[in-house]
């Protein structure tokens, strides 16, 4: 970076970067590259902030950040959602300093006093005689809590972008948007709330190898040997009160054959970098969509609140894992989400949050927590080895060895998917991987707004 | 049983080394046949159920998690973690707040430390315990073990090596 804060990477530069069968090693190892993704990835794109759940009451707010942009999503006293910039119109301190909780009036900074409504605007300033009197003013939006350029919903959940321009939230999201339809729809009484508790884990590389890797059918039989190893040889018949039965059985679906992923299960790629598996797994414990005892009396609340035909129809969804890229991904089988936030070119954090479906069983939600604890705690035995893969990564990409990373699985075998994507040509492809570059190189080369 | 700390601390003292010598099967042995091990991820967390948690194992996951850590592919534990923990601060019975499982004999609360070496780093983890022991002979056998970190709520990197 130069003294303007401008990248001294030319755009021609970033071409040379990707290619459709590979990508330089630079990409996830450059600390130029990275600030040049906060400003044109980050600071453009449609990112991920929460759930309309996490902020339920007036007064209610919840801190987190686009790219690295400290933001605040709060519930204003109309009842809009407000997402703002956490700085303070003064001397530019956090106002907000917890990552969650409520204001009964409004938010005081920590330094000097000054008190900001939920939507932002500027309420007093302690001793304000002391300024011009047509300076900091309350209610001069120079000095307020800024609003994030755009904010918008889904459903629900909400997303803001730090630009004013570009495409719309329905049109970045394009077809994703029946991905989020198939997560709520599962829901007896048609909405989802946020719940039980944040998993969270960091680890030491870039933030696109989470997005790579949740939908590389290639990776779980290397990867995660010890688990499922260890999982096939646990005997059913001991102790367990939930846990186990969900966890292991998942482990050992992670040991199913690559001939199941060549075979059975699809991957699918859309514009904007967004991607999904799905045909995944259907054992009957895994996927509500099967006979479960706990499964009956979802099934009962379904149909009597949609009919039998499009409860069917609901539940015949069969997709695994959903890229909102840059910074989503989430899982309707199991009810959910992951946030990816950025931190450095080697540095990531990951949230993980459930959703309880509104109608449906308590020991639903439970399983959904069991399954949670397997794949997104910081110790579970899955997810360990993931993150020191992830690492190994980060260590290897800085070798001189080769320059060049192949994302040519599956290449020249997409087909359109007739919703605007592309179909790869079976679960083991990098369809998913190719296409966030060929996002990625939209966004960096300026191609994208 | 009340008066037997000697006993009890020395119990803690011999699970803490069997963690800290890598004897996880031995580790394991300590537990009944319907235990569980649970870590919460949040401060004073009141269930394992309807929260997430940093590990909530019941026997059966204990018993895969344990195989896992012996598993020569285990690529989180290559190269493999050395922990070295203090466990002190033990109080029992009443002393050691409400009983919460009444399967068990007699409730230990303790503290540790721990510091975790692994690659070229160390960390500390430090907080409380409890144990639910059952008599087992001149021994104990552990009903269910809590672990709250410190930093239970952070943002942690990877964990292999139980508590």
């Amino acid at each position: 970076m130069n003294d303007d804060g401008e990248t001294m990477i030319a755009e021609a530069a970033i071409d040379e970067l990707v290619s459709p069968d590979r990508v330089h090693r630079r990409v996830y190892s450059d600390p130029d590259l990275f600030e040049l993704e906060m400003d044109r990835l980050f600071g453009r794109a449609w990112i991920f902030v929460g759930h309309e759940s996490q902020v339920k009451r007036p007064g209610d707010f919840y801190s987190t950040r686009i790219g690295r942009e400290p933001v605040v999503m709060t519930r204003h006293a109309d009842g809009a959602i407000h997402v703002l910039h956490n700085r303070c119109g003064h001397r530019g301190a956090l106002v907000v300093g917890s990552e969650c909780g409520h204001v009964e009036d409004a938010f005081r900074c920590c330094y000097h006093g000054w008190r900001f409504a939920t939507d932002g605007t500027l309420l007093s300033v302690p001793q304000r005689q002391g300024y011009p009197e047509d300076n900091v003013a309350p209610g001069d939006p120079a000095y307020g809590m800024t609003p994030v350029a755009r904010v918008d919903d889904y459903r629900g959940f909400v997303f803001a972008s730090l630009s004013s321009e570009g495409p719309s939230l329905v049109d970045f999201l394009g077809h994703m948007t029946t991905s989020f339809d198939d997560m709520i729809d599962r829901a007896p009484d048609g909405e989802i709330e946020v719940a039980g508790g944040v998993a969270r884990h960091a680890y030491n590389g870039n933030w696109k190898l989470i997005f790579e890797n949740v939908n590389d059918g290639l990776h779980p039989l290397t990867v995660h040997q010890s688990s499922i190893e260890a999982a096939r040889d646990q005997d059913d018949a001991v102790w367990s009160d939930g846990a186990g039965e969900i966890a292991v059985r998942q482990m050992r679906q992670n040991g199913a054959p690559w001939d199941m992923w060549e075979k059975q299960i699809g991957l699918w790629a859309y514009p904007n970098g967004h991607s999904y598996l799905g045909d995944y797994h259907d054992d009957a414990k895994l996927v509500a969509a099967q006979r479960d005892p706990s499964f009956d009396e979802y099934l009962a609340a379904m149909e009597a609140a949609r009919g039998k035909d499009r409860t069917r129809e609901i539940l015949g969804v069969l997709r695994w894992n959903t890229n909102i890229y840059p910074s989503l991904s989430f899982m309707s089988q199991f009810r959910q989400i992951r946030v990816i936030r950025p931190v450095a070119v080697d540095r990531t954090e990951v949230l993980g949050f459930c959703f309880r479906l509104k109608g449906a069983p308590d020991e639903m939600f439970r399983d959904t927590i069991r399954f949670a604890n397997v794949t997104n705690a910081v110790a579970s035995p899955v997810l360990t080895d993931d993150l020191e893969t992830y690492f190994r990564i980060r260590c290897g990409v800085e070798s001189e060895g080769s320059d060049w990373i192949p994302t040519s699985r599956g290449l020249g075998r997409d087909v359109e998917d007739g919703n605007g994507g592309w179909r790869a040509e079976n679960g083991l492809s990098e369809l998913h991987i190719r296409n966030m570059f060929r996002c990625w190189s939209d966004y960096m080369g300026g191609a994208a707004i | 049983m009340t008066g037997d700390i000697r006993a009890v601390e020395l119990f803690l003292f011999h699970e803490a080394r069997l963690l800290d010598e890598a004897r996880f099967e031995e580790w394991l042995a300590l537990f009944t046949a319907s235990a569980w091990y649970w870590v919460p991820i949040e401060p004073g967390q009141a269930d394992p159920f309807e929260s997430v948690s940093i590990i909530y194992d019941d026997r059966r996951l204990l018993e895969t998690r344990v195989r896992r850590l012996l598993n020569p592919n285990i690529h989180a534990e290559e190269p493999r973690t050395r922990t070295s923990r203090i466990v002190g601060n033990i109080v029992l019975g009443e002393d050691a707040g409400p009983d919460v499982d009444p399967g068990a004999d007699l409730v230990v609360a303790s503290r540790f430390q721990m510091a975790e070496f692994r690659r070229d780093r160390q960390r500390v983890f430090a907080g409380s315990m409890r144990h639910g022991l059952v008599k087992a002979g001149d021994s104990f056998r552990i009903a269910w073990k809590r672990v709250d970190l410190v930093n239970c709520d952070g943002m942690l990197e990877g964990i292999s090596v139980p508590f």
